[in-house]
C-alpha cells in the first residue's frame, strides 16, 4: 500500500477564502491510501515547501498530492521539492484548486468545497499509481549538417563553426553562393552582392571545421535529435576533385554549349563547367545530359587537354552516411515560373523578362556585361516598365502571401536603369508599396523624388507586341483612369515560391511546411526558427519570402540553437514516453502509421515457446524521437502500448475516483 | 454512494488536452470568469490520447457528460492527434446514438489557451444542456434509485 501525502494551500486568500481548505485536508484522509493530510498558507513558498520535505521523512511518504494552483505554474517546483526529499521526482501530482475551482466558484462556497476534494481525490488516485520515471541521458555527436549553401546556410555554417563545432555544408548544385549569387547590387545600399558574398563563400571553403559537399543531395535521414544518420548522395562530378586545380582550360576547349542556368539561358555555358567565375569549389563538373562523349562515346577533349588528368568520365555517384547531431534546412526559394500563367506575355515576348533576369542583365559580370539591352533586339530600353505582385497576393494565382522582398528589388532596378540610361523612364505598376526595414523607404522615396520613377497604383491588363514595343494596358486607379506605355522592356516580380523539392525534404526530416510548401517553425512567434522535429532548425527563406538580412538573421539564430545543442556532450529527454508491452503486442503497425513523429517501428523478436524458437513482429518505440502525445496509446488494438505517467490505468483511476 | 433525483446535480468530465484547453482552463481561473460547478477537469497531453473506451468507463461509472476538448484543427502542439479525435469523436457519437444513449452526452470543443470566454460559455451551455437532459441513467454499474 502507498503511502500519500496531501498537502493542501490556501494561497493567501486565492483559495482560502472560497474553498474551506482544512476541510479539504480532513477529507483527504479518507480516500485510499492517504495517511497523511495538512493545509497550508502558502505551499510554494519556502516554508511550505520544507513542510512538505519534513512530511515525506516523518510520516514514510512515497506519493505527494499538492492541492494548489495550476500544474502549469508550479509542478516544476514540487517535482524538485518531492526529489529534494528523496522521492522521485514523477511521485508528486497537483489538484488544481485554484485555477479550476475557487477562481471560478467564486460565490458557491459549499460546491467549490466539494469540487475541491474530488479533485483531490483523482489526484491521489493518479498518484497512488505513479511509477518512478527517470530522465534518460543521450549522447549528442558533435558536428552538424546545415542543407542549402546559400547566404542564409553559409552564414548558420560560419556561425557554427566559429563556435567550433564541425559543420557540413550540403549544396545541390556544382557550387555554393545561391540566390544571392545571382543578384547585382542589394538594397538599400546598393553595395554590389558579390562583393559581400564572395569573401563569406571564400571563408566557408577555406573554414578548418568546414566541410563543402556540393553537387550533393540529401538522400535519407534517421535517427533523431542529437544522433541523426543522414545518407548523402554526391552526385558524379566527373572530374577528380582531389587533382583538379581548377586552371579552366577544359571549360575553354569544350565544343558543346549549352543555355547557362545561372544567366537564366540568357548566355551559353560548356558541358563542362562551372556555374560562374567565381564558383566554390572552382572546379568544373561535367553535365552528363548534354555532353558530346556521354552521349555518343566520342569528344573526350576535356580529358585530353587537362593537364593534372582530373576529368574522370567512370566516376559514379556516392553515397556517405554521417552521424550529425543537428540539421540546419536552409534550402531557400524559387522563383515562380510565370510562363504556366501566361499572363503579361511572359514566355511568348522575350523582353518581358523577371527580376532575377534583370540582375544578370545589369550584372557586370552577366551576359551583357552590364549593360542593360533588351533580349530580343540587344537595344538600349528607354522606356521600362515593372509589374509588382506578379503571383504574389494573387489567391487566383495560388499565392496568397506577399512575397516581401519585391518592392525594394523593384526600387532598386528602377535607380539602376536611371543611373545607366540616363534618358530612361520608369513605370512601376503596385498595389501597395510595402518597405518596413532599415533605411527601407527613405530609398523607395528616393527612388521616386531624385530617380524620377513614376509610380502608377493599379494592375496591368493586357501587354502585347507593336512593332518594336511592348503595349502596357493598365489602370490607375488613383486617378480612375486607363493607361497605356508603350515600353521597350517590361520586368515582372514574379513571387518567390518554395523549392520544387521542398516537400519531398520535409517528408524525409519529418518537418512540416504549409499549403505552399514552406516550412512551418515551432511558433510563429517564441520558437520561429525551431521546427516540430527537436533539433531541426530553419533558416532564410525556405521558411517563407525574407530578404538577405532577414535570412542572415535567421540563420544566426539558427546557428544559436544547434551551438546550444551541440555544446552538450549528452542530453536529458523527457521520460513521458509511450512503452510496448512486448508480451501483448501483435505487431500489426497500426501505431506505426498514427505516430506523428516517426518514433515507432516494428521490429523483430524471436521468442521461445513450447521450446521452439518463433519469430515475431512487435512494436518498438523511440523514447529519443517520442514526444509522449499518446495518439498511439489509442490506436493499438491489443493495448499493448502505454504512454508513461498517463496510463490508461492512471486516467481510469482518475475517472473513478470523481465518481466514487 | 446511492444516487436519486433530488440531490442530482450534473457531473460533467471534461477531458482537456494539456497545451490548449487545460491553458484555456487556467485562464478562465485567472480571468475569474464564473462558470458551474459542475465540471471536473482531467488533463491529458493531447486529445487524441483519450480512448473511447474512457468515455464509456466514466457512462458505466455513473458520469452524466463527458466533454472531450483540445486544440483547434491545425494548431495540435502534436501536430496531428486532433484529427484522430475529431473522427474517433463523430464514430463515438454514431455509435452512442445505435446503442440508445443520448448522443448529447458525449461533446467535443476545441478551445485554445488564449479562450477563456469560450471555455466558460461552453460548460455553462452544457450544464445547462444536461440539467435538462437529466442524469444519465443507462450503462451506469449502481442501480438508479428515485
Amino acid at each position: 500500500m502507498k503511502r500519500v501525502g496531501v498537502f493542501v494551500c490556501h494561497c493567501g486568500t486565492n483559495i482560502g477564502a472560497v474553498v474551506d481548505c482544512p476541510q479539504v485536508a480532513e477529507k483527504a484522509m479518507d480516500f485510499p491510501g492517504v495517511v497523511y493530510s495538512v493545509d497550508y498558507k502558502y505551499m510554494c513558498s519556502e516554508p511550505g515547501q520544507e513542510m512538505i520535505k519534513k512530511a515525506v521523512q516523518e510520516h514514510r511518504l512515497d506519493r505527494v498530492v499538492v492541492a494548489s494552483c495550476s500544474p502549469r505554474m508550479h509542478e516544476r517546483t514540487f517535482q524538485r521539492c518531492v526529489e529534494g526529499a528523496g522521492l522521485n521526482s514523477y511521485f508528486v501530482e497537483m489538484a488544481n484548486i485554484r485555477e479550476h475551482c475557487s477562481w471560478v466558484h467564486a460565490g458557491e462556497p459549499e460546491k467549490a468545497t466539494e469540487k475541491a476534494m474530488d479533485l483531490v481525490k483523482m489526484a491521489v488516485a493518479k498518484v497512488v499509481k505513479n511509477k518512478p520515471l527517470q530522465k534518460a541521458t543521450i549522447p549528442v555527436t558533435d558536428r552538424a549538417l546545415v542543407i542549402g549553401g546559400g547566404i542564409a546556410g553559409i552564414q548558420a555554417a560560419l556561425d557554427i563553426a566559429n563556435a567550433g563545432h564541425v559543420v557540413d555544408i550540403v549544396e545541390k548544385e556544382p557550387s555554393i553562393g545561391g540566390k544571392m549569387a545571382q543578384i547585382d547590387k542589394t538594397f538599400p545600399t546598393l553595395d554590389c552582392s558579390a562583393c559581400i558574398l564572395t569573401p563569406k563563400m571564400v571563408e566557408a571553403a577555406s573554414h578548418p571545421n568546414i566541410n563543402l559537399l556540393t553537387y550533393s543531395e540529401v538522400e535519407k535521414v534517421e535517427g533523431f535529435v542529437g544522433n541523426f544518420d543522414v545518407t548523402i548522395k554526391k552526385k558524379a562530378r566527373s572530374v577528380n576533385m582531389d587533382v583538379c586545380t581548377g586552371c579552366g582550360l577544359c571549360m575553354e576547349k569544350c565544343p558543346k554549349k549549352v543555355d547557362s542556368e545561372f544567366e537564366l539561358k540568357m548566355s551559353k555555358r560548356r558541358a563542362i563547367y562551372t556555374p560562374f567565375p567565381q564558383a566554390i569549389p572552382n572546379k568544373p563538373v561535367i553535365d552528363r545530359e548534354n555532353c558530346t562523349y556521354f552521349n555518343t562515346g566520342k569528344c573526350g577533349i576535356c580529358s585530353k587537354v587537362c593537364p593534372a588528368g582530373a576529368v574522370d568520365y567512370t566516376q559514379e555517384d556516392e553515397y556517405l552516411t554521417r552521424r550529425y547531431g543537428a540539421i540546419v534546412v536552409a534550402i531557400g526559394f524559387e522563383l515562380f515560373d510565370y510562363s504556366v500563367i501566361g499572363e503579361y506575355g511572359y514566355g511568348k515576348y522575350p523582353d518581358v523578362i523577371t527580376g532575377l533576369h534583370f540582375e544578370r542583365l545589369v550584372n557586370a559580370s552577366g551576359p551583357t556585361l552590364g549593360k542593360i539591352k533588351r533580349p530580343s533586339d540587344h537595344k538600349e530600353p528607354k522606356n521600362v516598365v515593372f509589374i509588382k505582385c506578379v503571383g504574389s497576393r494573387d489567391p487566383a494565382k495560388g499565392k496568397s502571401y506577399c512575397s516581401k522582398a519585391c518592392c525594394m528589388y523593384t526600387a532598386k532596378h528602377a535607380t539602376l536603369v536611371r543611373e545607366k540610361i540616363k534618358d530612361s523612364n520608369i513605370y512601376i505598376f503596385y498595389m501597395d508599396v510595402r518597405t518596413p526595414g532599415k533605411g527601407y523607404d527613405e530609398f523607395y522615396n528616393r527612388t521616386r523624388e531624385q530617380y524620377g520613377a513614376n509610380y502608377i497604383r493599379g494592375r496591368v491588363s493586357k501587354i502585347y507586341q507593336q512593332g518594336e514595343r511592348l503595349i502596357v494596358r493598365g489602370e490607375d486607379t488613383l486617378l480612375g483612369r486607363p493607361v497605356e506605355i508603350e515600353a521597350d522592356l517590361v520586368v515582372l516580380a514574379t513571387a518567390m515560391v518554395a523549392q520544387p523539392g521542398a516537400g519531398q525534404l520535409a517528408q524525409k526530416l519529418g518537418i512540416g511546411y504549409d499549403k505552399d510548401h514552406f516550412y512551418t517553425e515551432a511558433h510563429p512567434k517564441l520558437a520561429p526558427v525551431e521546427t516540430h522535429t527537436q533539433g531541426v532548425y530553419l533558416a532564410g527563406a525556405c521558411q517563407g519570402p525574407k530578404d538577405i538580412p532577414e535570412s542572415v538573421a535567421q540563420a544566426s539564430a539558427a546557428a544559436a540553437k544547434v551551438c546550444g545543442l551541440l555544446s552538450k556532450r549528452e542530453m536529458l529527454t523527457e521520460p513521458i514516453v509511450s512503452e510496448v508491452n512486448e508480451s501483448i503486442c501483435a505487431g500489426c503497425g497500426m501505431c506505426v502509421a498514427i505516430c506523428p513523429y516517426k518514433a515507432i517501428e516494428l521490429k523483430t523478436i524471436s521468442e521461445r515457446i513450447q521450446g521452439q524458437t518463433v519469430e515475431r513482429q512487435v512494436a518498438s518505440v523511440n523514447g529519443g524521437l517520442c514526444q509522449g502525445c499518446g495518439a498511439c496509446t489509442v490506436a493499438c488494438r491489443s493495448a499493448a502500448l502505454n504512454l508513461k505517467h498517463f496510463t490508461d490505468q492512471q486516467i481510469l483511476a482518475e475517472v473513478n475516483a470523481l465518481c466514487l | 454512494m446511492s444516487v436519486n433525483e433530488v440531490t442530482w446535480q450534473p457531473k460533467i468530465l471534461v477531458f482537456a488536452c494539456n497545451w490548449c484547453t487545460y491553458a484555456g482552463a487556467d485562464l478562465t481561473g485567472l480571468s475569474r470568469l464564473q462558470y458551474p460547478a459542475t465540471v471536473r477537469i482531467l488533463r491529458v497531453p493531447c486529445s487524441g490520447r483519450i480512448n473511447p473506451q474512457f468515455v464509456l468507463k466514466a457512462f458505466q461509472k455513473g458520469v452524466d457528460a463527458v466533454l472531450v476538448a483540445g486544440c483547434h484543427p491545425g494548431d495540435c502542439h502534436y501536430t496531428t492527434g486532433n484529427y484522430f479525435t475529431r473522427r474517433r469523436f463523430l464514430i463515438m457519437r454514431r455509435l452512442m446514438e445505435y446503442v440508445g444513449l443520448e448522443p448529447e452526452r458525449l461533446q467535443a470543443r476545441w478551445i485554445s489557451a488564449a479562450e477563456a470566454p469560450k471555455f466558460q460559455q461552453v460548460i455553462t451551455e452544457i450544464s445547462e444542456q444536461i440539467r435538462a437532459l437529466g442524469p444519465n441513467r443507462k450503462l451506469r454499474d449502481e442501480e438508479w434509485k428515485i
